[in-house]
């Protein structure tokens, strides 16, 4: 197919009047700023419009919101990421009986038909938020694998306050997201939803049906 | 005009409001000499050229519009009573000549150009007495005044002015009446639908007249309405604030 | 002459209107999306500021075209995604058909690609024994009733929840009739569970790709893009070739811009950014990437520097939503992929503008299009400029199908138009018999009767405006 490549890659360059590029203004995007304690504020007000439900925690009883949020909506079973920094934390607290701990320690070939038919909710942690949008910023990968925040029914998502950004463009500079990024990241707003019903809104068409965040107050 | 308010100005008629609403550009030229401007209307106008502009046979349309930019060779603001018609001369005449000989020429024509209730308000900055009986009316924005000359609320606020005067806004003030001049005739059934949606929306208002500033909108509504047997009477707004505050 | 084949957009959209229950969908559903667009630019200082900085983007971005595609083809090299390329849709087709052949791939999932439906994939593969099914809901609903999308975001926006509910009761095995929303969709949740879990291929559009990174974006709400592209063992990604941004951080203000014009939110729900297929130690994502780049006639509309304002579009659909037609006559009546206003500028451009006559004629020109385009595409100004192009084929340009659209009567018509205007004492002439017998034209003459099927006969004054000003001079009072 390098035949299509160089044919099309001619004619545009064919055509190239390279004129000037256009300057880029990026005072509308600088002025959305916000002091870091208004940030989680307004992060939550975006998401729970779209149906985001937040439980608050501090730094260290977070673990056991998670325990008892598990308790009392009877989750079977969570899935964590074992190797991962909030799922090692979130292991080394959770007492035994209740609520199963379910490790994703295999690849998905060998666990397909359980992730899909067998796990109740799955645990992950964010790497940050976003003020503006009310988003969560995620890196999945070997310690979090991909799909444990889209294919059980809940998804309860860790997100220290202290790592809230004003904007998506902030954040993509800040983490330096534009100079390399992993095979996969993401920024997840709510649990999935759809309106191609008569604009009618409705939630968990595909993904999560629920999405809980556990905000957790680490400012100063 | 730096402030300073120009002491004569041209009035192109345009050639919907020169063979359907004579009375509305007469009515214009009284409201640019009550302010206190000489009017000056120079013979020879026909058409601003948009028909063909439009359809895509432009040497037909630069061949008409030549002739009338040579119509206004002092350097006097050109006023027209029609948004359409304005936008033409000022927005797409440049484009029209783009490349031609006589392109600075027409753009310093271009620049002279004024829909007539811009040029009450933003220049001549008129003040009006309503002597008139009370009366509702509502505002249909043509879709080229707005949307290519950039009227920000001009004929609105004119008619703010009037004391007798309650203005009922449309719901789809700036939704297009389907005019679009070939396309109602190209496309008489999906025009058709425009227009018909736009008198309801009139009608619901609860006013007695449809004001507009543009000939083509003008002719649209009124044929519509009249083919519907409706109450609602269509007017240019020249027209229509002229009436209200001449001296009687 | 008229060009051969020329589709009439007059007599779909004529049909269109005689629907009540389709306007009322459109009509409800359009009133709505302009709403919420506009809650969401509430500064119109921050939205010019923020379509400018976009318009700029994409334009810099087509400036430096085949530089960024080359370089987002070297990226994505680096990170394990193959590029292939394509100059037509069959080219396209076949590439996608070898992929999955190579791999027995029987069943692929897809997320909603709008150039998929460009290059009529679905048909194609189902053709050659594998099944395409469309996985985004709205998608899912027209494709399970043989239907193409009316709307480039909102595929199914035609329907209503009775329909769907028919539709549902009678297609999916063991469904009971309901018409209520989250029951419906709960339906086609588990079916379409089970697809993604036993897909061997999985599909998906591009909304932005980035040069410097090597990354595909992908845009929803929900989620079954995440599905399509995380869970088969190969994503096969295909994009048109202007899709191409030159740094991430270009792609914040689009994304920003893209979901407001669309929908009125400020956010999609995911935001998928893919750099390549399943990393070292990773349990899960494809094993393979592909990412597809299709012409398709782009490069065409590239080489010209007015028509290629075209190419900045971000595919948001705030022109159909806000377009007065559109709102009447929905999408399909365009018989086009892309419908509404930015359908009328690129399938003519796509197809021929002598066979797309009568569609480029279908806009008042009214201009709520180019006021609300996120990348102030002049839609407006480009349909003039194709009509222009339709019926003269001197114009110097590479515009396919120039000139086909001209006929002997419209060029007769306009000569003698012009003839007349340009003369002011023929012209004086001609006012003076309208004023005095534009009355007797009978309601029946051609154009007239066009004019007179929703409104009276216009009657010229009695005396023109400048008969008046010879005669009267300019008034005194």
């Amino acid at each position: 197919m390098s035949d299509a490549r160089n044919a099309i890659l001619g004619r545009l360059r064919a055509s190239g009047e390279s004129g000037d590029l256009p300057a880029l203004d990026t005072a509308v995007l600088e002025r959305r700023q916000w002091p870091a304690a208004q940030r989680p504020a307004l992060l939550r007000k975006g998401m729970e419009a779209v149906h985001t439900e937040f439980l608050e925690a501090t730094p260290n009883d977070w673990p056991a919101v998670i325990r008892a949020f598990c308790e009392r909506e009877g989750l079977k079973n969570l899935l964590y990421g074992p190797a991962s920094e909030a799922g090692a934390a979130l292991a080394a607290a959770w007492p035994a009986g209740g609520t199963e701990l379910k490790p994703y320690d295999r690849p998905i070939e060998a666990f397909k038909d359980e992730l899909f038919h067998g796990v109740d909710g799955g645990f992950t942690g964010t790497i940050g938020g976003v003020a503006e949008t009310g988003s969560l910023l995620l890196l999945p990968g070997p310690a979090e694998p991909r799909l444990m925040s889209l294919v059980p029914p809940i998804h309860i998502a860790l997100l220290r306050a202290s790592t809230i950004h004003d904007t998506f463009w902030s954040a993509v500079k800040t983490l330096g997201w534009g100079r390399a990024l992993p095979p996969n990241a993401l920024m997840i707003s709510g649990p999935s939803k759809t309106a191609d019903i008569e604009q009618t809104l409705a939630y968990g068409v595909h993904g999560p049906k629920r999405l809980i965040v556990v905000l957790v107050n680490d400012l100063a | 005009m730096n402030g300073t308010k120009p002491k004569r100005v041209y009035f192109y008629g345009t050639c919907l409001v020169d063979l359907f609403f004579p009375d509305a550009g007469m009515a214009g030229i009284q409201l640019l000499r009550r302010a206190g401007v000489e009017v000056v209307f120079p013979e020879g106008q026909t058409c601003c050229g948009q028909p063909a502009f439009n359809c895509g046979y432009w040497e037909e349309a630069r061949d008409v519009a030549r002739t009338q930019v040579a119509l206004f060779p002092e350097d006097l603001p050109v006023i027209l009573p029609s948004g359409s018609c304005a936008g033409m001369m000022k927005v797409h005449y440049p484009e029209l000549f783009h490349g031609q000989p006589e392109e600075a020429k027409v753009r310093a024509f271009s620049a002279r150009v004024y829909e007539l209730t811009q040029f009450l308000v933003d220049v001549l900055d008129v003040k009006l007495q309503d002597l008139g009986e009370p009366v509702k009316v509502t505002w249909h924005s043509s879709c080229h005044a707005v949307r290519d000359l950039g009227l920000k609320g001009e004929p609105q606020s004119l008619i703010g002015q009037l004391s007798n005067v309650e203005l009922a806004p449309l719901t789809r003030e700036y939704e297009c009446c389907g005019f679009g001049g070939t396309f109602s005739v190209r496309h008489p059934e999906v025009s058709g639908a425009m227009v018909a949606d736009k008198i309801a929306d009139a009608t619901a208002t609860g006013a007695s007249v449809v004001l507009s500033t543009d000939g083509g909108c003008l002719m649209n509504v009124n044929g519509a309405l009249e083919a519907k047997n409706g109450k609602l009477k269509v007017q240019h707004i020249a027209e229509f604030l002229w009436e209200r505050t001449r001296a009687r | 002459m008229h060009a051969e084949n020329e589709i009439h957009f007059r007599d779909a959209a004529a049909k269109a209107l005689l629907d009540p229950q389709l306007r009322a969908n459109f009509r409800r559903a359009m009133d709505g999306l302009i709403a919420k667009r506009r809650a969401q630019f509430p500064d119109p200082r921050d939205l010019q500021d923020l379509r400018d900085l976009s318009t700029a983007i994409r334009s810099r971005s087509l400036l430096c075209l085949p530089e960024l595609l080359e370089q987002l083809e070297a990226s994505c090299a680096k990170n394990g995604i193959k590029v292939h390329w394509a100059e037509t849709c069959e080219q396209a087709n076949e590439l996608i058909l070898g992929l999955l052949q190579a791999r027995g791939a029987k069943t692929m999932v897809k997320g909603k690609s709008m150039v998929s439906e460009e290059m009529h994939l679905n048909a194609f593969l189902e053709k050659h024994g594998i099944e395409a099914l469309e996985s985004d809901l709205g998608e899912y609903i027209i494709q399970q009733d043989g239907e193409t999308p009316s709307h480039i975001i909102m595929p199914a926006i035609h329907k209503n929840k009775d329909q769907i509910a028919r539709q549902f009761a009678q297609k999916i095995k063991d469904a009971k009739y309901t018409e209520d929303v989250d029951e419906l969709t709960a339906m086609a949740r588990k079916v379409l569970r089970e697809k993604f879990l036993n897909a061997d291929a999985g599909l998906s559009g591009v909304n932005f790709a980035v040069a410097e990174t090597g990354t595909l974006c992908l845009v929803e709400n929900e989620g079954n893009g995440r599905m399509s592209t995380h869970v088969p063992p190969i994503h096969i990604a295909v994009m048109g070739l202007e899709k191409v941004v030159a740094r991430l951080e270009d792609v914040a203000p689009l994304y920003a811009i893209l979901t407001r014009s669309a929908t009125g939110q400020p956010v999609s729900t995911y935001f998928n950014l893919i750099t390549g297929p399943r990393g070292e130690g990773e349990k899960d994502g494809p094993q393979e990437v592909h990412l597809v780049i299709l012409d398709n006639g782009r490069s065409r509309i590239y080489a010209d520097p007015q028509l290629r304002a075209t190419l900045r579009c971000i595919r948001c659909g705030a022109c159909m939503n806000h377009c007065p037609v559109y709102t009447r006559v929905g999408g399909h009546a365009y018989e086009a992929i892309y419908p509404g206003p930015i359908g009328k500028i690129l399938t003519p451009q796509m197809e021929g503008v002598g066979v797309r006559h009568d569609l480029i004629h279908g806009s008042s020109l009214c201009g709520a299009c180019g006021e609300v385009c996120p990348v102030e595409i002049p839609i407006p100004e480009i349909l003039v400029r194709l009509r222009r192009e339709a019926t003269h084929e001197d114009m110097g340009s590479n515009v396919a199908g120039k000139g086909t659209g001209r006929t002997a009567t419209e060029d007769w018509a306009w000569r003698l138009w012009a003839g007349v205007s340009k003369r002011p004492g023929l012209y004086r002439i001609a006012t003076w018999f309208a004023t005095r017998f534009g009355k007797a034209l009978p309601a029946s003459a051609p154009l007239i009767k066009n004019w007179t099927q929703s409104r009276t006969k216009p009657v010229p004054a009695r005396r023109s405006l400048s008969e008046r000003m010879r005669t009267e001079g300019v008034p005194h009072e």
